[in-house]
C-alpha cells in the first residue's frame, strides 16, 4: 500500500489556479451549509434579548438589547424555570450514574465472565434493539402507574435503565482489554470482583466518560417520557417545561426564545467542551451496526 | 473465555468448596441490576403490551376490563364505524408521508455532508462541530426555534416576500406544516447520520482510491464504485435508524402544529397513541395500535436488511 501511495499525488497534476477555485467553492459550500445550522441558533439568541416590540419586526440585530425576557421567565411563578433546570440537572445526573454502574457491571460480565445462559441472555438483549420503542409506551406507563410512580423522578428514570446501548458499549470496550492483565490478577489470587474493580474498571475511564456524556445528553433532552409521567408542573424537566412556556407565551417570542436559550445553553456548553467524546460515541453506535 | 472460566473456578477453590459442581452465582450478580430493569421495562412490556391489546382496558376502571379478543385490532384496522378507525389511519398516512419526506434527505444529504467533511482541508473540525451541534439539543428547542421561523409572517415568509416569492403561509396549513416539520427534523438530526457515515468513510482504505485514480477513475466514479459499495452495511444501518426515528415522530408536530395537528394533517402515530392511551385512557386500543405499528416497522426493518444487506451475515 505504501509503495502505491508514494507516486500518486492526486491534486498535483492540476494547475494551481483550478486548485484555488475548487478551494473557494469548497469553503463557500461549507459556509452556506454552516449558516443553515447556525442561523436558527443566532436567531434564537437575538430574539431572546429583544424587547417585545422589536420581536414583532424581522431584524437580526436588537436595537435595545435587554435581559428582561430572562428576568420575566425566571420570575413568573407559573413557569418555575429555575426549578425545571434543577430537576433536569438532578435527573440527568442520577440517571447517568445509575447507567454507569448498571451497564459497566453487566457489560463486563457479558464480555469477560463465562456463565450458563450468557449467550441466550445476551441474544435477548440484542433482540430488543430491533423492537420499535413504540411498543413499550403504554405498558410501561401502566407499570409505572401500578408502582405508584406517576409524577415521581424514579418513574421518569426507571424505564431508561433497561436500555441496552450502554451494556453493548461497555461490553465492546471490555472485550478489547488484553486478557493477560486479568489473568495476572487471578494468578495472584484476586476474585472476580477485585479484578473488575482494581484492574478492568480503571482501564475503562475513557469509555465510561464517553458513555456518561451521551447518557447525560439523552436524559437532559428526553421529551416524550417525562411528558407522559410528570403532570406536576414543579417536577417537570426543562424540555417539557419549555413546551409549557410555549403554551403560555405562544406569541411572545422574546420570552419563548429566552426559555429555549436557557434549555439549550447547558448542552451547547457541554457540547463545545466535550464534542470529541460525543462524536466518538455516536460513531461507535454506527460501526457496531 | 476459557481462561476466565478457569479463573472463576479458582476463585471458588480458594473459598474451600467443591468447585466443579457448585453453581457460581457471582456472574449473575454482575448482570442482575441491569437485568431487573431490562425485565421490567423491556422484556415484560413486550408481552404485556400484546396482552392488554386483547382487553377493553380502561386504566381508571380496573373493575371493568373485559376480554375482547381481536376487537381492538378490528376497530382500528377494519371497522369504519369505530371511533378509532379514521384517526388511526390518517395518523398512519401522516407518518408515512413524513417518512417519505424526511428519510431521503436524512440519508442522502448526510452521506454528502460526510463526504464533504471527510476531505483534507483546514478548519474541517470546526465545520464538523457546527453541523453536528443541533443534535445535542432537545427536540423542544429545535421545534420551538423552527416554529418561530416558519410561523405565519415569521422570518422565512418575510424573506420569501422580500425576494419576490409567495410566502409559505405558516404551519397552520399544508404544505407549510410538513415543510416546517421536515426542515426542523433535518436540522436537528442529520448530524447523527453524518457522524456515522463519516466514521465509516474513514474505515475505507485510502489505497482503494489511489488504485482507482491510477486507473483513471474520476471522483464521481470513485464515489459510486468504491464509496457506496464499501459503505453498504452502514448505509443499510442508517436507512433503518432514519426510518425508525421518523416513524417515532412526536415532539416536532406536538410543538409546531400542536392541537391543530389533526386538522392540519400532521398528527403522527405516536401522537395518536399518546392521545388514545394516555389522554383518553383507552389503553387496550392504544396497545393494539402500538403492536400493529411495531409489527409493520419490524417487517420493514427486516426487509431493509434482507434486500440491501445481501452478502452479509444475517
Amino acid at each position: 500500500m505504501a509503495t502505491v501511495s508514494v507516486p500518486v499525488e492526486r491534486t498535483s497534476s492540476r494547475p494551481a489556479g483550478s486548485k484555488l477555485i475548487s478551494r473557494i467553492v469548497l469553503y463557500t459550500v461549507l459556509v452556506l451549509i454552516g449558516l443553515f445550522f447556525v442561523l436558527p441558533l443566532v436567531w434564537m439568541f437575538t430574539t431572546a434579548v429583544k424587547p417585545f416590540v422589536e420581536t414583532l419586526q424581522i431584524t437580526w440585530i436588537p436595537q435595545e438589547p435587554t435581559l428582561q425576557n430572562f428576568r420575566d421567565i425566571f420570575n413568573d411563578p407559573s413557569i418555575p424555570v429555575l426549578r425545571w433546570f434543577l430537576n433536569s440537572l438532578g435527573l440527568a445526573t442520577a440517571f447517568t450514574l445509575s447507567v454507569l454502574v448498571l451497564d459497566s457491571l453487566a457489560g463486563y460480565a457479558y464480555a469477560r465472565i463465562e456463565f450458563p445462559g450468557r449467550n441466550a441472555l445476551f441474544g435477548l438483549l440484542l433482540a430488543t434493539l430491533v423492537m420499535p420503542g413504540i411498543m413499550f409506551l403504554v405498558p410501561n406507563f401502566i407499570t409505572i402507574a401500578r408502582l405508584n410512580w406517576l409524577n415521581t423522578y424514579q418513574g421518569v428514570m426507571a424505564p431508561g435503565l433497561a436500555g441496552v446501548f450502554g451494556v453493548f458499549f461497555m461490553r465492546q470496550f471490555f472485550q478489547g482489554i488484553p486478557k493477560e492483565l486479568e489473568e495476572a490478577a487471578y494468578i495472584d489470587g484476586a476474585s472476580v470482583w477485585t479484578t473488575f474493580f482494581r484492574v478492568s474498571l480503571p482501564l475503562a475511564k475513557g469509555a465510561l466518560a464517553t458513555l456518561a456524556i451521551i447518557t447525560f445528553l439523552t436524559s437532559w433532552n428526553d421529551f416524550l417520557w417525562p411528558l407522559l409521567i410528570m403532570n406536576v408542573r414543579e417536577r417537570q424537566t426543562l424540555p417539557v417545561g419549555l413546551a409549557t412556556i410555549q403554551g403560555q407565551y405562544t406569541f411572545d417570542y422574546g420570552k419563548l426564545m429566552a426559555g429555549a436559550a436557557v434549555t439549550a445553553i447547558p448542552v451547547l456548553i457541554l457540547y463545545t467542551l466535550l464534542q470529541r467524546y460525543i462524536v466518538q460515541s455516536v460513531a461507535m453506535s454506527g460501526l457496531k451496526g | 473465555m476459557a481462561t476466565s472460566q478457569q479463573a472463576g473456578t479458582q476463585t471458588i477453590a480458594t473459598t474451600g468448596t467443591p468447585a466443579r459442581r457448585r453453581v457460581n452465582f457471582v456472574p449473575y450478580l454482575f448482570i442482575l441490576p441491569h437485568l431487573i430493569f431490562f425485565t421490567a421495562f423491556l422484556a415484560y412490556p413486550f408481552f404485556y403490551g400484546i396482552y392488554i391489546s386483547l382487553f377493553n382496558f380502561d386504566f381508571l376502571r380496573p373493575e371493568f376490563r373485559p376480554f375482547v379478543g381481536l376487537q381492538n385490532y378490528n376497530n382500528i384496522l377494519f371497522n369504519r364505524n369505530s371511533v378509532q378507525f379514521t384517526d388511526f389511519w390518517s395518523a398512519i398516512g401522516n407518518t408515512a408521508q413524513f417518512i417519505l419526506y424526511s428519510v431521503p434527505f436524512l440519508v442522502i444529504f448526510a452521506l454528502l455532508l460526510a463526504v464533504l467533511l471527510n476531505g483534507n482541508y483546514r478548519g474541517r473540525n470546526v465545520f464538523r462541530g457546527l453541523y453536528f451541534a443541533p443534535y445535542a439539543l432537545s427536540v423542544t428547542v429545535a421545534a420551538v426555534l423552527w416554529r418561530w421561523i416558519f410561523e405565519n409572517g415569521g422570518l422565512l415568509d418575510t424573506y420569501l416576500t422580500r425576494i419576490g416569492l409567495p410566502p409559505l403561509g405558516g404551519l397552520g396549513a399544508q404544505p407549510g406544516a410538513w415543510i416546517g416539520i421536515t426542515v426542523a427534523t433535518i436540522w436537528w438530526t442529520i448530524g447523527f447520520n453524518t457522524v456515522i457515515f463519516l466514521a465509516a468513510l474513514q474505515e475505507i482504505p485510502e489505497s482503494l482510491y489511489e488504485a482507482a485514480s491510477l486507473d483513471g477513475a474520476n471522483k464521481v466514479q470513485q464515489f459510486f464504485r468504491i464509496t457506496i459499495p464499501m459503505l453498504r452495511p452502514v448505509l443499510v444501518f442508517v436507512i433503518t435508524i432514519a426510518l425508525l426515528a421518523s416513524a417515532n415522530l412526536f415532539g416536532q408536530p406536538h410543538i409546531m402544529t400542536g392541537v391543530q395537528s389533526r386538522v392540519v394533517g400532521t398528527e403522527s402515530i405516536v401522537q395518536r397513541i399518546y392521545d388514545e392511551g394516555i389522554i383518553q385512557y383507552r389503553m387496550g386500543s392504544a396497545a393494539a395500535m402500538s403492536v400493529s405499528v411495531a409489527a409493520v416497522l419490524l417487517l420493514l426493518t427486516t426487509l431493509n436488511f434482507r434486500i440491501f444487506g445481501r452478502g452479509e451475515q444475517q
